[in-house]
């Protein structure tokens, strides 16, 4: 099978294909082949909104072919962070690249006027979207699906109001219920003038040994759905992590002003899954179903008449709208998430702003002259929805610092101390010890999925792990981890693919490696996107670490400034950088 | 003849028994390709997830009933879809002319054609059977 990307160019409004054999011959496909583009295609300290900022797709050998293997990689400029953007979303997005035989996308340009990208097999057009621009994420997906081909094996991607008002942390929706979420690709596509994007395809993959490629697919499919490595991500779901993170300390309420939350019970996972839950989805090829969605019934008369909005929840942002905020029901969360969803923010950066504008406002650094009467107050719904709304807008100077980030708004109207993002990336919805702050500092998107910190936490909770293994642990999971993303599985599934599974899963569609390559490969993107970061201007030395962190029990107790400038230290030193 | 000779042995015919359960997961469709034309495809498959209204709204799965008097066999001027005393429809490919008549004769639309324009349909094997997690799918007989 041929390895082919697809350049589009919404300056020229041309697009052609180039084979790369060599290109994924040496960095397998993914986050790999993704790094390497944005090396080649983004000028050095380009405005990753300007024109000149590429935006890169891409999936990996084994997408669509077994099971969990289900997500796409989006690597760009972060216009939040300034330096490495890349955001993972599941959906059916992988299997349209797949069958429409476009292994990476590479976006250049600007569009004159607002457009959305049709790809169908080999055909691409750029058409005309000035009559959606404006529309909600949802609505823009009614229309475009109505309007284009693929029933059932296409993806339609699109931004909100969000992504075109060029918020820093807008999002891009995913065939609803799913998001590339962080780091603003939202803005990105705005920037281009680029709406949607809807892709389908129908070729097919021939394997080069179907009885080896079906044994192989049925040892991991059993072991996705007969054995208990998925479990948890089935039943309840992420949000399962409510509770138990209250009981141990280590779930952020209130801006972190607490690490247990009394009122956790209420927008429990439990409470969600008996009383909201009404279905339960998956992502094309995988068997799970961890998609989660709510019915949120709401009367807008007291004559029985009702409002449903249907509104998938998970751990993250039940967290960063739902004990962040001091949210004290199942229902004022869900209400937050799907704000979000509608406008294309990012639900973990939107709450920990709209956090830190609620801690802000109480201690005064911020007026009401400023949020325009909103009564940015904890648990307050309906300012919540405003503010975030307002974000959009940005009808003043206030609410255009938040759009920007909270790093941003925090140095223009102080309160530094309690505006919790690491290395201007808004932070996950964990308290559990100084794994979860060092991964998250040293990740290469400053995400918690980067090595899941969070977990190494909660391991060193048990084991009795002393801070050098906590930092063996990270790097570790960084190297894994840049390999797992070039396949690009679900990161739920990353028990079901140790080593031997993934290499058995490799050899069954003909790419022969060995252990040591894998383990190279995973350092070696590691290093590339280190080099992308230190080029952007990165600095793991000037990582500010807000004082909020050591001021809150920890489920590893409280948290010594210096322990994490230790483990900052020896994670240099290992890394080879000291 | 006796009638135990006459009478007809019981085929297996594939159930969509709870529908409203599926999760979208495609792997029924998968399993079909995987096993039956060795490819991994969402064309190949003989049996088809649909959305309606995207994955907010309800799944349609479309697959072979297994009809009495198949209004394919009966479509086929060829006689390459051959429906045998127990129901069952046999495909001789060698005899189709690729004329599509069969794909139009089916009003739920569970024949596709392939790239050379031969029929893809549920042969009822089961195979979809084992990769729903859901227990959407099921195999029964008939008699």
């Amino acid at each position: 099978m041929p390895k082919k990307v697809l350049y589009i160019d919404l300056s020229s409004g041309e697009s052609w294909v180039e084979e790369k054999q060599e290109l994924f011959e040496e960095w397998l496909g993914g986050t790999g082949v993704g790094i390497k583009l944005l090396m080649e295609e983004c000028p050095a300290g380009v405005d990753p909104l300007s024109a000149q900022a590429p935006l890169i797709l891409a999936i990996g050998p084994l997408n669509a072919l077994f099971p969990a293997i289900t997500k796409t990689v989006a690597t760009f400029k972060s216009p939040l962070t300034g330096e490495l953007g890349e955001s993972y979303a599941g959906g059916r997005l992988a299997l349209a690249m797949r069958f429409a035989g476009h292994e990476a996308i590479v976006i250049r340009g600007r569009a004159e006027r607002p457009c959305y990208i049709s790809i169908n097999d080999a055909d691409v057009k750029i058409k005309d979207a000035t009559s959606i621009w404006g529309i909600d994420a949802q609505t823009t997906g009614m229309i475009l699906r109505e309007r284009e081909p693929g029933v059932g094996r296409r993806s339609i991607i699109r931004i909100g109001p969000a992504g075109e008002s060029l918020v820093r942390y807008a999002s891009v929706v995913v065939d609803t219920y799913r998001h590339l979420g962080r780091l603003g690709i939202g803005a990105v596509f705005g920037s281009k003038n680029l709406k949607a994007m809807v892709i389908s395809g129908t070729e097919r993959v021939d394997v080069p040994d179907p009885r080896k490629y079906r044994e192989v697919y049925n040892k991991l499919f059993r072991t996705a759905v007969q054995t208990d490595v998925m479990e948890k991500y089935h039943d309840i779901g992420t949000t399962i992590n409510i509770n138990v993170l209250s009981y141990l300390k280590g779930l952020p309420t209130r801006n972190f002003q607490s690490s247990s939350y009394p009122e956790a019970e209420k927008i429990s996972g439990e409470v969600l899954a008996d009383e909201y839950l009404f279905r339960r989805l998956s992502c094309a090829g995988c068997p799970i179903g961890c998609i989660h969605v709510a019915a949120l019934k709401t009367a807008f008369s007291p004559h029985h008449e009702f409002e449903v909005r249907k509104v998938s929840y998970d751990h993250e942002p039940i967290y960063s709208l739902g004990s962040n905020l001091g949210v004290t029901s199942a229902k004022g969360a869900l209400e937050l998430i799907d704000a979000c969803e509608r406008l294309g923010l990012d639900a973990i950066s939107s709450g920990v702003i709209l956090s830190w504008a609620t801690e802000a406002y109480e201690h005064d650094l911020i007026t009401p002259q400023e949020t325009l009467g909103v009564p940015l107050q904890w648990n307050n719904i309906r300012s919540y929805v405003k503010a975030l709304e307002n974000i959009v807008k940005a009808p003043n100077e206030f609410y255009a610092a938040l759009a920007r980030g909270v790093e941003h708004a925090s140095a223009r109207y102080k309160g530094r101390e309690f505006a919790m993002a690491l290395a201007g990336n808004e932070v996950a919805g964990y308290h559990t010890g100084p794994a979860s702050i060092v991964g998250q500092i040293v990740g290469v998107r400053h995400s918690h999925l980067d090595n899941a910190g969070y977990a190494i936490d909660q391991k060193a909770a048990k084991k009795q792990l002393d801070p050098e293994q906590m930092v063996e642990e990270i790097i570790k999971e960084d190297d894994f981890r840049g390999l797992f993303n070039c396949l690009v599985g679900c990161l739920f599934a990353r028990g079901v693919y140790t080593e031997e599974n993934i290499l058995d899963a490799l050899g069954a569609v003909g790419i022969a490696k060995t252990k040591e390559d894998l383990a190279d490969l995973g350092r070696r993107i590691f290093e590339e996107k280190y080099r992308f970061k230190a080029r952007e201007g990165f600095d793991l030395a000037r990582v500010r670490v807000p004082r909020r962190f050591f001021e809150t029990v920890s489920t590893l107790g409280m948290i010594e400034p210096q322990t994490v400038e230790d483990m900052l230290r020896m994670y240099r030193e290992k890394r080879g950088w000291a | 003849m006796t009638e135990e000779a006459i009478k007809p042995r019981k085929r297996r015919r594939l159930k969509v028994a709870h529908p409203e359960r599926c999760i979208g997961c495609l792997g029924c469709m998968f399993a079909c390709s995987r096993t039956n034309a060795k490819t991994a495809s969402l064309q190949d498959s003989a049996i088809k997830i649909q959305t309606q209204g995207g994955i907010e709204g309800d799944f349609r799965i479309i697959v072979c009933r297994g009809c009495q008097d198949a209004p394919c066999a009966r479509a086929c001027p060829a006689g390459a879809l051959e429906q045998k005393p127990d129901g069952s429809i046999v495909f001789h490919e060698e005899l189709c002319i690729s004329c599509g008549k069969c794909e139009e004769a089916c009003l739920i639309g569970a024949i596709t054609l392939n790239k050379d324009k031969k029929p893809i349909k549920c042969k009822h094997c089961g195979a979809c059977v084992a990769f729903c997690p859901h227990g959407v799918l099921e195999l029964e007989e008939v008699s």
